[in-house]
Formats: C-alpha cells, structure tokens, sequence
C-alpha cells in the first residue's frame, strides 16, 4: 500500500482511513507493507509528530497491534491537504535550515521523487498487489505496478474537485485521472465520490467499485469525564477550516440561530487557510463574542470538546465521505450533515441538509435544541447505527477487488 | 360458505408544508402537493374503483354489497380538487347497497388523548356523511382499527352505534375465528366485527407479490378460500387505495375485483352484506375481552407505528396540551388547524421503525426522514401554540378587530 498518512501523523480523515482500513486486514490475515512518506520537520505541521530519531534511522516501522503490516517511510515533505503555494513556502524554508537535503522545490517533482523511491523499495519487496492512496501516491503507484507487473489499485478517499472546488489544479487533476485511467480498478468512498469520478474524470463506472469507510470504537465509555459545567448550548464545527468544509455556511447558519435563540455557543475546532477569514467573518456578523475559535485540537481535547457539545454539524460543499461525524455519533453527539457527503449515503439517523441552505441548517439546529426528543432519538439510533460500521467490512469489500483484480489479470 | 363483508378505508392526510422556525404565517398545509396527490389517487384510484364497483353492483341488482369509511379530511380534499369523485361516491350511496361508516372526521388518535375531542370529532364526521349521502352511520371504525374494552364501552354508551369493527388479532382471538359476530367485553347491545387480516391481506398487500407461493392470485382461487370458510362472516377490511394506487392496475387487480363478486356468488350459500346487515342477521358467539390497545397495523398490531418513539409521543402529548387553551380561545380556524395536526398521519411519517429497511410505507412518505417530519411539525405546533396565546389576548375589547385579519 503506498499512502502518505499514517496515525499519529496525520492532518485529516486520510490517515484514519488507512490505519482503520489496514488494521482490519491485518485482521483478516492479509500482509500489507505500507510505504508512507515523512515530512523531516515538524515546525510546520504543529498536530504532527515526528518519529523518534532512533526510528527515523530505521526503515521499517512496526506498530504492535498491526502484526501483518510493514511500513517504509520515504523522507518527503509531502502534505496531504496542501497546496502547491503552501508546499513551495514549506520547501523553502526547510531548505533554509536544513541544508544538504535535495528537494527539488516542485510539488510535482516531489510526487515523482516519491514514485522513484518506492519503486526502488518496492523492488525488495515480494506482493500481490499495489493500493494506492489518493492522489500524491498514484504516481508511485502506476511505477511500482509497471516494474512489478503487479495490478494497480487506486483509493479515492477525495478529488481536487472537493479540495478545490472548480479552481482544480491542473497538475493534480492530471495526475488524479492519469492513476485513474492506469488503474485495474478504482475504489471511491462514496456513490458521491464514484459519480465524481465518472463525470468529471471520465473513468468506466464498471470500473470504479464503491467502499464506504468504516469508524473506529476506540475504548469509549472508558475515559474519565471532564465534568465542564456548562449553562450554554454547544453546537460544534470540528473539522479543518477550508473551503470544503463549508465553514462561513456554519457561520452564516449560526447567525440565524442567534437571531432567534441566546443561549448557545458555536465552537468552530480546528484549523485551516480560512481560519482569519472565518474569524473576520464571525466579527462582521456581529457574532463574534458566540463563536469560539479552538484552532487544531489533539484527540484527548477533542474528546474533551465532544463531551460539551449539543450538536456536531457538518456543512461540507464536498466531502467525499466524512468519518468526523461517525465519531460525533459514537461519543453521542447528534449529527447534522451536508447531503453532498459519502457519509451521507450510509448514515440514516443523521439531519440532512444541502450545505447553501443556511437556513434549513438553522433550522434544524434550533430544533436539535429546541426539542430535547430528537436529540434523544438521533443519538439512541445513530450510536448503534454507527456501531454497524466496521472496518472488517470496508476491509472484506477491499479483499474481495483485489481477488477479483487478480483473477482478471 | 359465508357473508362477504368488504369496508374500504378511504383516507388522505393534508400533507404539512415546509415549515421552518423562521416562518411566522399560518399557512401550514402543502396546498399544491395535496391537490396534486388527491388528483392523482382519484384517477388512478378513486374514479376508476368507484366505476368499477358501481357496475358490479348494477350487474348484479343488489346482491354486491361495499361499505367506506371516508375520513373528513379526504372529503374536504375531494370537494375541492376532485368533487367528481364524491358525486361518484354519492351515486354509490343511491344503489342501497352502499353503507358508509362513521369514524373521527380528522382520522385522529383522539380517543387515546381527549375523549371530548374525541366524540366532537364522530359527531362531526356523522354529520358531513348524512349532508353528503344521506345516511346516518351505525357501525363505527377508530382510526387505524386502534381498539380496547373501553373504547366499545365509549361507543356504546353514545348509543348511536350498533356495532364497531376492528382487528381480528391472533391475540386477542385465542383459538377462535375472526369469522364470526362477538360481543365486546362490558357490552350490552354493541356487536364486534373482526377484520380476517389474513384473506384481506391476501388481496391488499400480497396480491402483486410474485415471491407469494398463491401468486397469480385469481378470483375463482379466492372464491374458493372463501368456500371452504367455516363461519358466518369474511370481513375484508383494507385501504381503498389498494386499487389502482398501493397495487398498480397492470397487477391486475381490477380484474380481479370485476370477476370476484361472480366466483363468489357462484356457490348459493354465499353472499355480500354490509356491515349493518351482518349485525341484523348474526348473533355474536362470544364475548372478546381487550384491556389493551390494539391497532391494524404492522405485525405488532400495537400502537408503536405512531407512538413507538420519543418525537412521537412528545409531538402529540404536546398537541394534546394545548386542546383546553385552544378550544377556550374560541378562534375557529385555529381550532380547525389543531384538528387537522391530529391526523394519524403526522405522528406515522415520524416512525423510525421502517426506516432502515426501504419500506413500502416509504412511497407515501412525503419526508425524507422521520427527523425532519417531527422538526417541521414541531415547527408549526409552536406557530400554533403562539397564535392561540395571541388569540386569547386577542379576546380583550379592545385588540379584537386588530387580530382579525393576521392572528400573528
């Protein structure tokens, strides 16, 4: 497997994804060698930390609980949910202070840099089959499966369509359709996703099969309560603050709440590069002494910030799938999410909302608060909804593409 | 060999608009979805059913005999967006072989909340079906077949009734059949007619199914059924809709109904009667004993498809609450607006219980979510709730002809 995120190094769903997904193969006995690249300085990525030295001189990293699976890291500054402006600023420093190093500078080299060092590690390898995890491993992908013979798999866990809107990056488009088109099956997280694919990339739908994500239970019910006393409502955005997530829809809804309810507080958690913007937005709305900006939460504060909250809500413009509000769910928080979500497609006892429809989103805010019996039926149907998402599902859909891929090949 | 008894319900909910916290207007109902559906069921069901009934009973000079029970929120539906079909109706009634039932005009779960309300609301339906057809209902049917000892004890104690019909539940039947007369438990004079749910659902629910090991289902099969009946009365009790709306023509179901009535009446010993009929011409065997509530709906046969969750039982104790401040009040079209947010219906879309399985009940829901349809009936509760406060001040001299025109 070629992905670039992995717990604890991660900035969005994609590592979540990887380590759910690669844990519940590890389960089903399936050997995976997961080749992840690694950022060499942590100063600009303040929620990601780095191995320890004495690991990061060995090239193979084994978690305890994940016996099957084998990681090789490639040192590389690659980042996930970046972009090129933002990887160019990044580069430039590190060559600043680390002098020695040989980054070429471009995104797009990077991309290729890492293609040419898994395939060299890859070489030392004996496997069945190559996944691929989104975009920036794609490349690696097509050039590990060419010198392996072995058939490629590519993971669309998101599009430049959902990152980016309509400004997509040509560059990355290019890429994404290339591992696409190069791929003996693409796997999408959602029917939202697949339909992405197919019309925007213009990829057989025979081709593309859909896996939904599955979510963790991590020992919930187990942690000690923080017991924060509250007189406030708690409606919560936890997410990072992009144009993807919808953030000023969150914003714009919660200015329409207040107009008509006091007692309640809007906590966005979370960072991003609409983060100022977000703040600025809050001021000129006037509602800025309501909304609390946290930035970036590490898990034990996230769970803290569960346990206040009222309501999760969720007001992505694309989210190809979403396993944040799955976690909403399992720590008993009721859910209001975009319909232009995956997560949408599997969650049946969750609030729906187009993502523009600030007032809808107002709305069934206000009536989450307003009515306590919705929230007490939301949350009693969506935990044990939510319970029914497993990892060894997504992970058994997964095995079985791959036994189809291989018979095909 | 026994009497058909056929009852159609025949009932459409006025389906709630969009209605956001933010609305403050009084229009509360979906004018233009429930025009749209009432035209709809009436040509796919209610005029070509009405059609084919008319001529079966013309052809056969009064041995084909049908009852309804048509619920005042459908006829008021009708009178505006398809008047055609209650004249059809109406040239039923004139055949006398037509028996029309009484039942809570707003097809509410009153009886469970207010039994004041709950008799206004017979009387009134009684009332709109003597103006339209000329009848005075004797036999009485609760909203979705809901029934226990208590609520035959009410009805009898109007003394307007002489018979009510309900459920024929396994359980509450033991080792006897549905296909008899019964007295309810603590009655005197009233007589039980029991739905046989398993040959009407035979014709209601199961007649298109091709997974059903009786499918095709044909008359002359279903007349023979009904030849090997050891009883006194079948009693097919089911949706008018099943014709034409719940099973679709091209399943075949209005040749079905056309070639029924002569596959029956083919073996002399049978017959159709209505349900007044059956209680003039039968005595009950036996005494059926309910203390608990029972329904027509699902296999339960309980109350949890309106009242099985949280939002459920909150949204109607909370319409509930609000009876004494609302009928004091006085307003008439607040009242009127209470009495429409009573239909079973609204608490039925708020059902979690088919939720995941993609059910038939599905294609008559107008949410997409049991959530939403509580949010937005909640939504216009409180809309209401307001108004009637307002309304009350309202009563004071000196702001009455200001709230004439807007109650907000």
């Amino acid at each position: 497997m070629l992905g670039w995120e992995f717990p604890p190094f991660i900035s969005g769903g994609l590592g979540t994804a990887c380590y759910g997904l690669t844990k519940a193969m590890n389960q089903l006995g399936i050997e995976v060698i997961f080749c992840l690249p690694r950022m060499v300085d942590d100063k600009y990525t303040t929620h990601v930390r780095l191995l320890t030295p004495d690991s990061q001189t060995s090239p193979a990293v084994k978690f305890n609980d994940l016996k099957n699976v084998t990681f090789r890291t490639i040192n590389s500054p690659l980042q996930p949910y970046s972009t090129p402006h933002i990887y160019q600023r990044r580069i430039e420093e590190t060559l600043r202070q680390k002098q020695g190093m040989h980054y070429s500078g471009d995104m797009c080299d990077e991309v290729h840099r890492y293609a040419a060092v898994a395939a060299e590690l890859a070489a030392d390898e004996q496997f069945d089959i190559v996944h691929a995890h989104d975009w920036m491993t794609y490349p690696a992908g097509i050039v590990v499966a060419a010198i392996s013979g072995k058939p490629l798999i590519v993971h669309v866990h998101s599009t430049e369509f959902d990152r980016s809107g309509e400004n997509v990056n040509q560059m990355i488009y290019d890429i994404e359709r290339e591992g696409m088109e190069r791929a003996n099956k693409v796997i999408a997280v959602s029917y939202f996703t697949r339909s992405i694919i197919i019309s925007r990339y213009g990829i057989s739908g025979e081709k593309v099969e859909v896996v939904h994500n599955g979510v963790e239970r991590n020992g919930n019910g187990f942690l000690a309560k923080t017991g924060i006393e509250k007189d406030e409502k708690i409606v919560l955005f936890l997410g990072r603050i992009t144009m993807q997530k919808g953030p000023e829809y969150f914003l714009q809804a919660a200015k329409k709440v207040l107009e008509v309810m006091d007692n309640v507080k809007f906590v966005m958690a979370g960072s991003g590069d609409l983060m100022h913007r977000a703040v600025e937005m809050a001021a000129e709305l006037g509602i800025g002494q309501k909304v609390l900006f946290t930035g970036f939460l590490c898990s034990e504060d996230v769970q803290k910030i569960y346990e206040m909250a009222d309501l999760y809500v969720m007001p992505s413009v694309s989210e190809p799938f979403g396993i944040a509000p799955l976690e909403a769910l399992n720590n008993d928080i009721p859910v209001i999410i975009s319909k232009q979500s995956g997560v949408s497609e599997v969650l049946m006892h969750a609030l729906k909302v187009d993502f523009w429809d600030i007032n809808e989103i107002a709305n069934k805010v206000i009536a989450v608060l307003k009515y306590p019996p919705l929230g007490v039926t939301l949350r009693n149907y969506g935990n044990f909804e939510v319970r029914k998402l497993r990892w060894k599902d997504s992970a058994q859909k997964c095995v079985k593409i791959y036994e189809e891929t291989l018979v095909a090949v | 060999m026994a009497s058909i008894c056929f009852y159609f319900q025949v009932h459409q909910p006025l389906r709630l608009r969009h209605y956001t916290v933010f609305d403050k207007d009084d229009r509360y109902f979906d004018d233009y979805k429930n025009a749209s559906i009432c035209r709809k069921v009436a040509n796919k069901c209610y005029l070509p059913t009405n059609r084919l009934l008319l001529d079966i009973i013309r052809r056969f000079q009064g041995r084909f005999k049908i009852a309804y029970s048509i619920t005042g929120v459908l006829l008021e539906q009708l009178q505006l967006f398809a008047p055609e079909v209650i004249s059809t109706f109406d040239a039923l009634a004139e055949t006398g072989c037509v028996e029309f039932l009484a039942e809570t005009y707003y097809h509410s779960l009153s009886y469970l909340y207010s039994h004041d309300e709950f008799i206004e609301q017979i009387n009134k339906h009684a009332e709109t079906i003597e103006h339209l057809f000329g009848q005075k209902p004797k036999v009485f049917r609760n909203t979705e077949l809901i029934y226990n000892n208590d609520l035959a004890a009410l009805i009898e104690s109007t003394g307007d009734f002489d018979a009510i019909i309900t459920e024929g539940a396994d359980h509450i039947l033991g080792f006897r059949s549905p296909n008899f007369l019964y007295r309810p438990k603590g009655c005197n004079k009233l007589k039980l007619l029991l739905k046989n749910y398993s040959l009407s659902d035979d014709i209601a629910f199961r007649f298109s199914n091709r997974d059903w090991s009786q499918w095709p289902l044909t008359a002359d099969k279903f007349a023979d059924w009904i030849n090997n009946i050891n009883g006194d009365v079948v009693n097919l009790f089911m949706d008018y809709e099943t014709f034409g709306e719940h099973q679709w023509e091209d399943t075949g179901i209005f040749n079905f109904m056309r070639h029924l009535p002569e596959q029956i009446l083919k073996n002399p010993n049978n017959d159709f009667k209505t349900p007044s009929e059956i209680v003039q011409s039968f005595q009950p065997v036996d005494t059926i004993d309910v203390p608990h509530l029972i329904s027509w709906a699902d296999i339960e046969r309980d109350l949890s498809a309106w009242l099985g969750n949280a939002m459920q039982s909150n949204a109607i104790h909370e319409l509930y609450r609000l009876e004494k401040d609302i009928k004091k009040a006085g307003n008439e079209k607040i009242i009127t607006d209470w009495r429409r947010l009573q239909t079973s219906d609204h608490f039925y879309y708020m059902c979690t219980k088919y939720f995941a399985d993609g059910d038939v009940h599905k294609y008559f829901n107008p949410y997409d979510s049991p959530y939403d349809s509580y949010i937005n009936f909640m939504n216009v509760l409180g809309n209401l709730h307001n108004r009637c406060s307002m309304g009350a001040a309202g009563n004071a001299p000196c702001s009455l002809s200001k709230n004439k025109d807007s109650p907000n």
